[in-house]
């Protein structure tokens, strides 16, 4: 298959893995951002072939194991009420509440339909003018364009009865706030690839030097991340902490310019939540006041519904790159994919996920 | 009797002028009741055990038998490649199948929603038809209810069915056993893949249509090449090999490895799994059957596998060993290792 198989040989990862090991001569420790690169490097067991001297942390890339816990609460409460389709992308229902889940609210008869693509929720709300559609519009820079599109479609067409709930996340705040930690301890990161083909990498030019961590930006299958890992390794024994673009064939420096515009143009730059790890500024989007209408929170009156997080879950903690999904005193025990107590082990592309199904971290 | 064309060829017996969709009384044991069965579904499965029409076949056997049932509940009714009712007929055959029996009858059980067009049960009993007398098997006896309207998806359909074993067979999971090779029939994830695109509106630029078949002639073929050296038999349906294969490995008390690069998948279907995040080895399969033999016997297996149709692109994917008892582990196609585990929910398409 184009454009996979190229990126899956076994000649070319065993030539990236003695490049590595003939470049690295010391620990270093890496942080793949997107959870799509998590779910890439402990699939192929690329985290089990590479030197013993680089370690890999994951990053909080992972829409679903970011949202807050409050608003999966809101999202429920709204798709409860009868007169609401209420629409998302698939792996976002079976995530847990406080007390309940999506995809439990519509076993007990709650209208709600999994979703390829945020403009079907629109047609839905076209095609069903007396129910109220909502989308759950969650995400990084990377489903932010079609959000923003569906709104800004749902206008064009007059619609009232569409609202999305929304929770969007931004990389480089992110990536900033795991930097400038005390208790960081990443050294160079591998930048979500499809993140920069929409926003590019220049908002990442003033991160790389001023916490002496190089940057790479990166694509999602195992060469690409081979290849990845082995410029930040380079870079790193080289002393050189610059932003260099190893997803060359889909990312550009200034990213996918129109997509921007269209976002700037519904979202604005807000404060926000992260599970598990707290408020970070400046680091997500909410609707601009010219697009408020379409804000699900506000129409339903959910914005008061708050909730508690598991006191033993250490998602925050990974999610920074400062624990391993295995050092949780509930991995794998009282925490597990069928009975996941944080976000993290919901989500399939969620660290403790992929460590439990791909069988990391347990003793043989 | 006015009889409407049907576009699938023969023509629907019911007349449709009256009765264009099931109503309520096709169920209620009277007079449409009885002309649904004998205009419907005598013809359609004709044999002299149905002919009778009592409330039981009654039919002669000997030896060890097989017996299963298997209910069938797809949305949409019609996919490429198929329908509810020639899956439901390769669901059972295929069950029989994989304990090594040959299928001597099989019982259909019909609950039909107020509103079905009535074209539509006929395209579908047609198609339970030629399955059956694809794979030489009889519907002996049967059953319909009718529930009301939004009770129901258009039409359930639950096979029964009781097989033969031949003397000299002897399938159980629990026979794995290390050394033993893992083959496959063909390409993985087809059937899933196709049902599910329909279902979901995708487009994937090429039509992917479902690989259902009843396999029972080829496992036929691989008993006769194999003998008692074939260990287990086992169609990968929901949950897909990976699932199949963690039942085998825990009821055995064996480790299995798997080689990605070994397991045939069509490009189409590899493509609609990367766009959706799906891993092929969960996806259902009808048509597919793994097996598991002796090291001695696999040549002659894997041969008479490639002879047959439905297993033109047999191939080796794995074997058993005494390691790891329990697991399945997969050597990636980068050379990296992994293991695979049971999925606990659905795959469910993922956000970017």
């Amino acid at each position: 298959m184009k454009f996979v198989d190229e990126y899956r040989t076994e000649d070319g990862a065993a030539q990236f893995l003695r490049a590595i090991e003939t470049t690295v001569t010391r620990p270093w420790t890496l942080m793949e951002i997107c959870g799509g690169q998590t779910h890439t490097l402990i699939k192929f067991g690329i985290d089990q072939m590479l030197p013993r001297a680089i370690t890999l942390v994951h990053g909080p890339g992972c829409p679903v194991c970011v949202t807050p816990l409050e608003l999966i609460d809101r999202a429920i409460a709204i798709a409860r009420r009868p007169d609401v389709i209420f629409t998302s992308f698939g792996d976002m229902l079976r995530v847990p509440g406080s007390e309940s889940d999506l995809l439990s609210v519509k076993a007990q008869g709650g209208e709600v339909r999994m979703v390829y693509s945020p403009l079907d929720a629109v047609k839905l709300a076209q095609q069903n003018p007396e129910k109220e559609v909502v989308f759950f519009a969650v995400g990084f820079e990377t489903t932010a364009p079609p959000n923003a599109m569906a709104v800004f479609q749902a206008r064009q067409w007059g619609l009232k009865n569409f609202s999305i709930l929304c929770s969007h996340v931004l990389v480089p705040p992110a990536m900033e706030a795991i930097l400038g930690s005390p208790r960081n301890l990443v050294q160079g990161f591998l930048a979500a690839g499809h993140v920069c083909a929409v926003m590019g990498y220049q908002e990442y030019e003033p991160l790389a030097p001023k916490y002496h961590a190089p940057i790479v930006v990166t694509g999602f299958e195992p060469l690409d991340l081979l290849q990845g890992i082995y410029m930040a390794v380079k870079a790193l024994e080289e002393g050189r902490a610059t932003v260099e673009n190893q997803y060359t064939r889909a990312v550009t420096r200034a990213g996918n310019i129109s997509a921007q515009k269209l976002v700037r143009q519904v979202f604005a730059v807000t404060d926000r939540q992260w599970r598990g790890i707290g408020k970070i500024p400046n680091s997500g989007l909410r609707l601009q006041p010219e697009f408020a209408a379409f804000d699900a929170e506000t129409r339903f009156a959910v914005g008061d519904i708050s909730a508690t997080e598991s006191a033993v879950c250490i998602a925050g903690e990974i999610m920074q790159g400062l624990k391993k999904p295995h050092h949780c005193p509930v991995f794998g025990a009282a925490c597990t994919p069928e009975h996941p107590v944080g976000a993290p082990m919901v989500s399939p592309e969620g660290a403790c996920a992929a460590y439990h199904r791909y069988g990391r971290g347990f003793s043989a | 009797m006015s009889n409407a064309p049907n576009i699938f060829g023969g023509m629907c017996p019911i007349p449709i002028k009256d009765y264009p969709t099931i109503t309520l009384a096709h169920g209620g044991g009277g007079r449409l009741t009885q002309m649904l069965i004998e205009q419907m579904f005598e013809p359609a499965f004709r044999n002299p055990a149905l002919q009778i029409l009592h409330d039981g076949a009654i039919f002669r056997a000997t030896g060890r038998l097989a017996f299963s049932t298997d209910s069938f509940v797809v949305s949409p009714l019609f996919f490429p490649g198929g329908n509810i009712g020639s899956l439901a007929i390769h669901g059972t055959v295929n069950d029989l199948a994989m304990c090594g029996a040959q299928p001597l009858a099989l019982a259909a059980g019909f609950i039909l929603e107020e509103g079905l067009p009535m074209a539509d049960l006929w395209q579908i009993v047609q198609s339970m038809r030629r399955a059956a007398d694809t794979a030489g098997a009889s519907i002996v006896t049967g059953d319909t209810k009718v529930v009301d309207k939004g009770k129901g998806d258009g039409i359930y359909i639950n096979i029964s069915g009781v097989g033969a074993i031949p003397d000299g067979v002897d399938i159980a999971p629990t026979r794995a056993r290390p050394g033993d090779v893992i083959l496959i029939n063909g390409d993985i994830a087809r059937h899933g893949i196709a049902v599910m695109s329909v279902r979901e509106g995708l487009e994937f630029g090429t039509t992917l249509a479902s690989d259902s078949a009843a396999l029972n002639h080829l496992t036929a073929r691989v008993l006769a090449a194999g003998g008692a050296d074939v260990h287990v038999l086992r169609d990968p349906t929901r949950g897909g090999p990976a699932s199949a294969l963690n039942e085998i490995a825990g009821q055995a008390g064996v480790g299995i490895e798997l080689d990605e690069k070994a397991i045939p998948v069509r490009e189409s279907v590899r493509g609609a799994c990367e766009i959706l995040g799906f891993d092929p080895l969960y996806v259902a399969n009808e048509g597919k059957m793994l097996a598991i033999v002796a090291p001695e016997q696999v040549g002659a297996v894997l041969a008479a596998m490639k002879a047959h149709p439905d297993g033109k692109e047999a191939a080796i994917i794995g074997r058993v060993v005494a390691a790891h008892p329990g697991r399945v582990l997969l050597r990636s196609r980068i050379g990296g290792q992994r293991v695979v585990d049971m999925l606990s929910g659905e795959q469910l398409p993922r956000i970017c």
